[in-house]
């Protein structure tokens, strides 16, 4: 028999040999497969990609000091605090800068990341400012610190210096509860605002409560689907997948029907005689736990499912009629073959539930709010970008360290498949 | 199955498994079996008993001129942005499947991940880069976000269906002499329809039902179904909000059932037996 390089020897007759002509052609067809790639490739790069990049790029953006007193700023970076205060020129410059950003927006943006850096820094701006242009021929470093003496102190400056800096790590220290002190050293935030910490434990443990309760309820019922004969199965399904392809909002409204004051879930506690008056199961963790687990028990039950079809039960049996006794035989012999699909099914559940921004908002009490609500907040309340940008830094990093993991060891096309069920 | 002979302790445990599941899929079809007589109520609350029927939830959310601007924005913004993520992410999966490059593994990652990052970063991004650029408060900037959300689940329905899919077909067109895009309409598409229709689904369902995105993006001349609902829920829950719930109920039903089609169909052509 011949191989298929003798038969494509045999057949080369020019100059090129027919294997060269056939890799080129090869490569060509590659070449135009990959091409149909880019259309999508530069429209999720151009509308997903790049967007997501700049907004990352405003969790250490620190353009106010820098953008308005540039020639400030560079005559600062030679200095040192321990020479005193700085020189005429930089005196000379502030004044000039300060007065050119006097009436536009520039300067309320300077005096106001200034204050963040040290109290009262914004007053001194706006005091400053009022006093600029200096009079010709006088000294800029005299005059100012005639104006107010502040200017005077080395610790003015050194927060200056900071500020303007055109990048800072303020704002991803912030939301990890961490500072900078006046030395530059990295320090705990004051208790006021170390708030972000919190929010970051309360979102990783709210979305482990749902993760095992989606856990608790999903095996029992990939168990039985698996065991039941294929029509009941089938039905079964349904019941899974129909939730699932139901607007999430439909089932936030619902559910809020449910569990009302006097909604079926409190009526039913209450003709059990298991309270006397109703429950209160919104507005608090019991109706986001509730919702949330309803919305993401299909993302547990379909990787489960599609793991446990694929045990044969003849171990099971084998097992048993060795002598083990069947809760054993299940712990050691069933259960194990299983993990893959609960590693899959609750690493999915958990990435969602991190970043679950709806349900808390309609469902959860003010004080229970996870780490997406206050994105949405300093987005769209307070206008503070840095900030929005320096928590989504935080989920983002988290998110995308758990699905690389969740790749790795437990199969996206694992995880796809069940989806795309 | 429960034998005969079974034991008192498999009885308790084959009766308890099932009631317990009977238990939990009760848990998950209560509330789309509980809000949907509630559309149908005479008066004004979402309550159990219902005091009587009546159709006037329907009429109102069929009247009401936020409810059906918010249908109509719905039925714009949904369908072009089901379009576009259909047509590149199919022709951009089939590139995936046959071409073969270094970096190929990262870049199908990237093409993914808009599936994979929190929604409420994927709003903030798109608002703060798309407000300089005017696309915020319009309907183009609206479908873009949503067709790169419902992008990667066309490509992973379409590249699943292309992997059964048999090149040589392809090759014997050509060698038959069609040119590249007759053998695509002719033999590819056929074959990858019920992988595309499907991606094609998923991407609408999820533009249909996206709304925290739509928050960042829209202004109100564009708020979306979801949207609506989303302030309706949140200001003043009435049965007006079951009456679309209800319309939005049957349509995943139909979703799901023509999925499910779909999937038979597909099995039934890879030569499996059907589920």
């Amino acid at each position: 028999m011949t191989t298929a390089s003798e038969t494509l020897d045999a057949f080369s007759g020019g100059t090129v040999p027919l294997k060269k002509r056939l890799r080129q052609a090869e490569r060509r067809k590659k070449l135009l497969f990959g091409a149909l790639i880019l259309p999508l490739a530069v429209f999720v790069l151009l509308t997903f990609v790049v967007p997501i990049v700049s907004l990352l790029k405003h969790s250490v953006a620190n353009p106010e000091v820098h953008d308005n007193l540039p020639d400030t700023v560079a005559l600062l970076k030679g200095w040192k605090a321990a020479n005193g205060a700085p020189d005429e020129a930089t005196f000379a410059a502030l004044a000039r800068e300060l007065d050119a950003a006097k009436g536009g927006p520039g300067i309320a943006a300077v005096a106001r990341r200034l204050n963040r850096e040290q109290a009262g820094y914004r007053s001194l701006i706006m005091k400053t400012a009022r006093a600029v242009p200096l009079e010709a021929g006088a000294a800029a470093r005299d005059t100012l610190i005639g104006v107010d003496e502040r200017w005077g102190q080395t610790e003015i400056w050194q927060a200056l210096q900071r500020a303007g800096d055109p990048v800072t790590p303020f704002y991803l220290l912030a939301a990890v509860d961490l500072t900078t002190d006046e030395h530059g050293d990295i320090a705990k935030a004051p208790a006021e605002e170390a708030v972000y910490m919190d929010v970051l434990l309360r979102t990783f443990r709210m979305a482990l409560i749902v993760t095992a309760l989606c856990l608790a309820l999903g095996f029992p019922l990939a168990y039985l689907m698996v065991s039941l004969p294929t029509r009941h199965a089938n039905l079964v399904m349904i019941c899974v997948l129909l939730p699932f392809w139901t607007s999430v909002l439909v089932r936030v409204a619902a559910w809020i029907v449910l569990l009302q004051n006097e909604g079926l879930v409190n009526q039913l506690l209450m003709a059990l005689g298991i309270t006397d008056g109703p429950i209160q199961l919104l507005f608090n963790n019991i109706g986001v736990y509730i919702a949330m687990t309803h919305i993401l028990l299909p993302f547990m039950v379909l990787p489960l499912f599609s793991v446990m079809k694929g045990i044969s039960p003849v171990y099971l049996r084998a097992a048993v009629s060795l002598g083990c006794p069947p809760f054993k035989s299940f712990w050691k012999v069933y259960f194990p073959q299983t993990l893959p699909g609960i590693g899959a099914g609750a690493l999915l559940v958990f990435i969602m539930s991190m970043g679950y921004y709806i349900t808390p908002a309609l469902l959860g009490g003010p004080k229970e709010q996870m780490i997406s609500y206050f994105i949405a907040f300093y987005t769209n309340q307070t206008i503070n970008w840095g900030m929005a940008a320096a928590l989504s830094a935080v989920l983002l990093a988290a998110t995308m360290v758990l699905y690389v993991f969740y790749a790795r060891y437990l199969g996206p096309t694992r995880g796809n498949k069940a989806k795309s069920r | 199955m429960l034998q005969p002979y079974a034991s008192p302790l498999e009885r308790a445990w084959y009766y308890g498994l099932r009631g317990l599941v009977g238990l939990i899929l009760l848990y998950l079809m209560l509330p789309i079996l509980a809000i949907v007589p509630l559309s149908f109520n005479a008066d004004s609350f979402l309550l159990y008993p219902m005091s009587g029927f009546s159709l006037r939830w329907y009429e109102e959310i069929l009247t009401s001129a936020a409810w059906r601007q918010s249908m109509g924005n719905s039925l714009i913004v949904s369908p072009f942005a089901t379009l576009l993520a259909t047509v590149i992410g199919t022709v951009a999966s089939i590139g995936l499947v046959r071409a073969d490059f270094p970096g190929k593994a990262l870049l199908t990652a990237v093409l993914i991940s808009p599936m994979v990052v929190p929604v409420v970063i994927v709003g903030v991004a798109m608002y703060i880069f798309f407000a300089p650029l005017g696309l915020t408060g319009s309907y183009t900037g609206l479908v873009i976000a949503h067709a790169v959300l419902g992008v990667p689940f066309v490509v992973t329905t379409v590249t699943a269906t292309l992997q059964g899919f048999d090149f040589n077909l392809v090759r014997a067109a050509s060698s038959l002499g069609a040119n590249p895009v007759t053998t695509f309409f002719r033999v590819t598409l056929p074959q990858v329809a019920p992988g595309v229709i499907s991606g094609a689904l998923f991407a609408f369902a999820t533009s249909f039902d996206e709304v925290v995105v739509t928050l960042f993006l829209a202004s109100p001349e564009q708020a979306t179904l979801p949207r609506q609902m989303f302030s309706g829920i949140r200001e003043n829950i009435s049965p007006a909000i079951a009456a679309v719930a209800t319309i939005l109920i049957l349509l995943s039903t139909l979703m799901l059932l023509t999925l499910e089609g779909l999937r038979r169909r597909n099995e039934r052509m890879r030569g499996a037996r059907p589920a």
